[in-house]
Formats: structure tokens, sequence, C-alpha cells
């Protein structure tokens, strides 16, 4: 029976705790959630294929550009010169359009993977106030998604000048708009982050959320190409992708929103997907 | 303490939990007993509040556990011993779980130790066999130090020096005081752990008594009688503090004393037996007898028996 005493021995330490200890709070549960979020590989994977993916698109779209405008004959380049430049952030933060596809897969994981382990049963176990839980989750997922988000955004936009300046098309922050682009852009990943959350939230499926998510930034931006005119411009703004981008594309068509606007719009469709994910996790069994 | 009263869960046209009212008092393990399916875990779910009750109400130191602003000092719970993410490591799996309800961040390793994980703290939980990740279940449970704890078959699929170090873990932690609550589909398991039991077959309480009542109940030593003198003989059992069941039409049925007893006395007395049965009901049969009734399959399962066997005549 030398186990059995062993762990009756252990025992009498544990019995320590002090009764003042384990009062459950609201900041506990965001350490809970930032711990969860840091101890699991799939977020560096997702983060690095993030920057990968954005930064590396950012600067093959930076070299095209470079590339037209080098082609163009000297009297071109002169009175053209305007505008590619004005074009320069869009095309440094084009990686912004995988960008958001790859937030959202990690936006419906924070949430998804909970059910697909079944770890959520447990999380409600040592905290069954659920509207703790998914506010702590979302607080937490906002946070890395707007830090990862903008790093990534900078990162792109430098290289991308960085090779445009080879033909003197390059911009800088304080130029108009410029510093609203680049912020706009990792502003959108998360938002599109925090889209796929909600669905994540509201669908419990890891598959099913992203393919959503997907459908609703990607797929629904590619059907709208098939209106006709008329009809296009007036539900093309209203596309999520297009609402939420007009902040990072500086250049943007007459019927669409205007860049702060847009964004407003694509954080409201987020906000009605985070209502409704939270609505099913505060009322349904788990 | 945890008290349910007319808990009730309907999954669409199925009564999961019908109607259960019951006690689970501290200081002692209270079995939770019932065929597979008999909804055992969705009443475990009930009182965690993972489920809502279609009906009925289930409180947790006298209020609803969703309430509880210490969850983790009141409840330990083990539903699932894979209720973890396999990618996390086992320290941190702990840790995420410690820090919602503000434990010292040294209970992990408190915890770990206790169950013996400690030389794997930075493994991930995806390459533990199922008695470490029951293990590890189990030191979650224990983070809080808490006044119940709750296992949903926790010796499934152990090795019999997990199972014991389970049973032994339980029958301390009810001798510390707290309220233990253990549910299985074995009889055998409760058999050796359980001091009070609760029964139920299709969502419905079968029994709610000590582990003393129910083995008098159902004890395996029973004898069954029949004779030409039934009154006769069962005053003579009855002398030698034997307890008699009148069937009725001559039938006793006799417990407290062996077949050969019963067989002398009546030789003795020159009372006529027509059968002396030493009725072979062990505690897992007098469970199935408990709970026949209430399994679901059952008579389906005896349906197609038949079926084969005149097929097979054929």
């Amino acid at each position: 029976m030398a186990a059995t005493s062993t762990i009756a021995a252990r025992g009498a330490r544990r019995a320590a705790l002090p009764a003042s200890a384990g009062r459950a709070s609201f900041a506990g549960a965001v350490r809970s959630e930032f711990t969860k979020i840091r101890s699991v590989r799939s977020t560096y994977w997702t983060l690095l294929a993030l920057v990968v993916l954005c930064v590396g698109i950012g600067a093959l779209g930076s070299y095209g550009h470079l590339h037209d405008f080098s082609q163009m004959p000297a009297g071109g380049k002169t009175y053209q010169r305007a505008q590619f430049v004005a074009q320069a952030p869009m095309y440094s933060l084009f990686g912004a359009i995988l960008g958001q596809l790859v937030m959202a897969v990690l936006g419906a994981l924070t949430i998804t993977s909970e059910y697909s382990t079944g770890m959520i049963r447990t999380s409600l176990t040592v905290l069954p106030a659920r509207g703790k839980v998914f506010a702590a989750k979302a607080l937490v997922f906002t946070g890395v998604a707007v830090v990862v988000g903008l790093v990534t955004s900078f990162a792109s936009f430098f290289l991308g000048q960085a090779i445009m300046s080879g033909q003197h098309i390059n911009t800088t922050l304080s130029h108009p708009g410029v510093l609203r682009a680049v912020i706009g852009a990792g502003l959108f990943m998360a938002v599109c982050g925090l889209l796929s959350f909600g669905i994540g939230a509201l669908l419990r499926h890891t598959a099913g959320a992203i393919s959503a998510s997907f459908g609703l930034l990607f797929v629904l931006l590619v059907l709208a190409q098939f209106l006709p005119t008329s009809l296009a411009n007036h539900v093309d703004k209203w596309i999520p992708f297009n609402a939420g981008s007009a902040i990072w594309e500086r250049t943007s068509a007459e019927h669409l929103f205007s860049p702060w606007t847009g964004f407003a719009v694509f954080c409201g469709y987020a906000a009605v997907a985070l209502a409704a994910g939270w609505w099913r996790f505060r009322t349904r069994d788990a | 303490m945890i008290e349910a009263r007319g808990l009730t869960k309907r999954y669409g046209d199925t009564l999961a939990v019908d109607d259960l009212s019951f006690r689970v008092e501290p200081g002692k393990i209270t079995g939770f007993l019932g065929p597979n399916g008999a909804g055992k875990t969705t009443t475990m779910r009930l009182i965690l509040g993972l489920d809502q009750p279609s009906s009925g109400e289930v409180t947790v130191n006298g209020k609803p556990f969703r309430s509880s602003a210490t969850p983790m000092r009141d409840v330990g719970a083990l539903l699932d011993a894979k209720a973890a993410h396999g990618g996390r490591s086992a320290h941190n799996h702990l840790l995420c779980l410690a820090q919602t309800n503000n434990l010292p961040k040294q209970r992990v390793d408190e915890v770990l130790d206790l169950v013996g994980l400690s030389t794997v703290a930075g493994k991930r939980a995806k390459g533990f066999s199922l008695g470490m990740g029951q293990r590890l279940g189990i030191a979650a449970t224990l983070l809080g130090d808490p006044a119940i704890l709750m296992f949903d078959e926790p010796v499934n699929g152990l090795d019999p020096e997990g199972i014991l170090w389970i049973r032994n873990l339980m029958k301390r932690l009810a001798a510390e005081g707290r309220t233990v609550f253990v549910s299985s589909h074995l009889m055998s398991e409760m058999e050796s752990t359980a001091d009070h039991l609760i029964v139920i077959g299709k969502g419905r309480l079968i029994a709610d008594c000590t582990m003393t009542e129910f083995i008098a109940q159902s004890s395996g030593r029973t004898v069954r009688v029949r004779t030409t003198d039934p009154a006769r003989l069962a005053r003579l059992v009855t002398a030698e503090d034997g307890i008699v069941r009148d069937e009725g039409e001559g039938r006793l049925v006799v417990s407290g004393l062996t077949p050969e007893r019963i067989g002398d006395l009546a030789f003795e007395n020159a009372v006529r037996l027509h059968e002396l049965t030493a009725a072979q009901a062990s505690l897992e049969q007098a469970f199935m007898e408990l709970t026949g009734a209430a399994v679901e399959f059952r008579a389906a399962e005896q349906r197609s028996d038949q079926d084969v066997l005149t097929g097979s005549g054929v």
C-alpha cells in the first residue's frame, strides 16, 4: 500500500489552499483566455501564415506596380507618376485580401476548437458565467488580432514602399490618407477575424464556420461581379469585402462607401455575427 | 450538497431525465448507478449548468451552479477525460483553468504532483494514454480544493492499478468531508466504493438508499422454498433469525439462512419440501432486475433473439 500512503501524504499538503483564494472574475477569465491562445501551436502557425502571406503578396503587388511603371515610355512616366504614387499604398497592402482569410481561420478556431476538443465543457464548468467566458475570449482575440494585423500591415507597407522606391513611385505615412489606409488594413483583418469568431460561436463547428466566413468575405465578392451594372452599383458597396476594404484601398470608386463609413458598415456585420454567437453561447446547452 | 427537485430534461421527443428528485450529501460517496443511456451524464450536465432543465431545478450548495462566485471551490467535475485541447500541455491546460478562478499558480504543480503527472507536465495532452488523460482530468477537478466532486464513469478504460488509485482517492475525499458523486453503469464498481446509491433507469429514479439497504433488498443470499406447510416452515426459519417473504401458493423466499440449514430444519421437523433453490442473484443481477424494466432496448433485443431461434428451427 506504499502508493496509497504517498497519496495520503500528498493530500495533507493539498489542503493548504487559503480560504480566500478562488473567486472567479473577468480579469481571471481574460488571463485564462490569453493562456489558452498562447499555449497552442496552431495560433503561431496561423499567425506566421498571416504575416508571410500578407507581406509576401504585398511585396509581389508592389513589384508588379513597379514593373508596370518601369515599362512605360518616359512621357507616360511624367504624366502618370502621381497616379502610381497614389496607388502605392494599396499595392503594398494587397496581401490583406488573403490575410483576411487567415485571420478568419484563427477567429473561428479560437472558439470552435473548444467544441471540437470538448474543452468547452471544462471551460464552462470552471467558469459557468457564460457571458464572462465569451467576452474574455472575444477581448483576447481582438487584442491579438489587432496587434498582429497592425504589425502585418505596417510591415507590408514599408517593404512595399522600399520596393517601389526603385522608380520613385513610393509614398510615406505623412501623405494624406496613407496612415489611415495602413492602420485600416490591420483593423480590417482583425474585424474579419471577429466576424468569423461570431460565426464560430454560432455554428460551433470549425469547417462550417470557416466556410461560412469565406463565403461572406470572398465568395459574395466574386458573385457580385456577375450582377448587371445597374444593380451592382447599388449592391456592391454593401458586399462585406467592399465595405471593409474601402479603408485601405485609397482609390475608391464612386458607388462605394467612403473609407470610414464602409469600415463602420463592416464592423456592423461583425457585430451582428458576434451578437448571434453570443446569444447562442449564452442560451444554448454546451 | 447537491439537490435536485423534479429535474426533467427533454430532447425533442425523448425524455432523457424524467422528474428526478434526490439529494447528494457530504462526507460520503454517493454512487449514481444506471444502465448506459439512463440519463446519468445528462443529470450531471444539468447539475453543472451545461444544460438547462426543461423543468424542475437542481442546486449546488443551495443555489444554481451557474450563479456560483467560486465555481472551482464549490465543484470539481470530470465528465469526460478528453475534454481538453490536445495541443495544450498538461501544465498550461491546468493553468488556464486555475486562472479563471484566480487560484494561485503553484496549485497547478501541486495537483500535477498529486496525480503523478509532474514528469509529463510539459507534454501535450494528445500524447497521453487514457489513464494519463483521466489523471489530468482529475487533477483539474482538484485545483480548487472543492467541497463537491463529480466523476462520470471515472474508471472506464482504466487498468486495475488506475481503478484502485481512483477508488482510494474518492474514499479519501469523502473521508475529508467532501461530497463525492460518482456515476457508473457497473454495480461491481459501486459495491467497492459507494456508501449511498442513487439508481436511475430511463431517466427515472429507481432507488435512493444506502448501500447496506440496497444489498439487503437484493442480496444474493436468498433461498427459494416451496412447501406444503409454509406457515410452519416460516415460523421455524424466523426462529433461527431468517427473514421470510411469503409469495403465496406455498412459496417462500428466505434470506439469512443457507439452503443446507433450511433443508435440515425441514427434515428435522418433518416439513415436506417440493423445492429448495439457492437464488444465484448477484448484485449485478439484482441491479438488472431493478433496472430491467427501465432498459429501453431490452424488449426489442429479446424479440430479435426469438426470431433467430424460430428461424433456426425451420
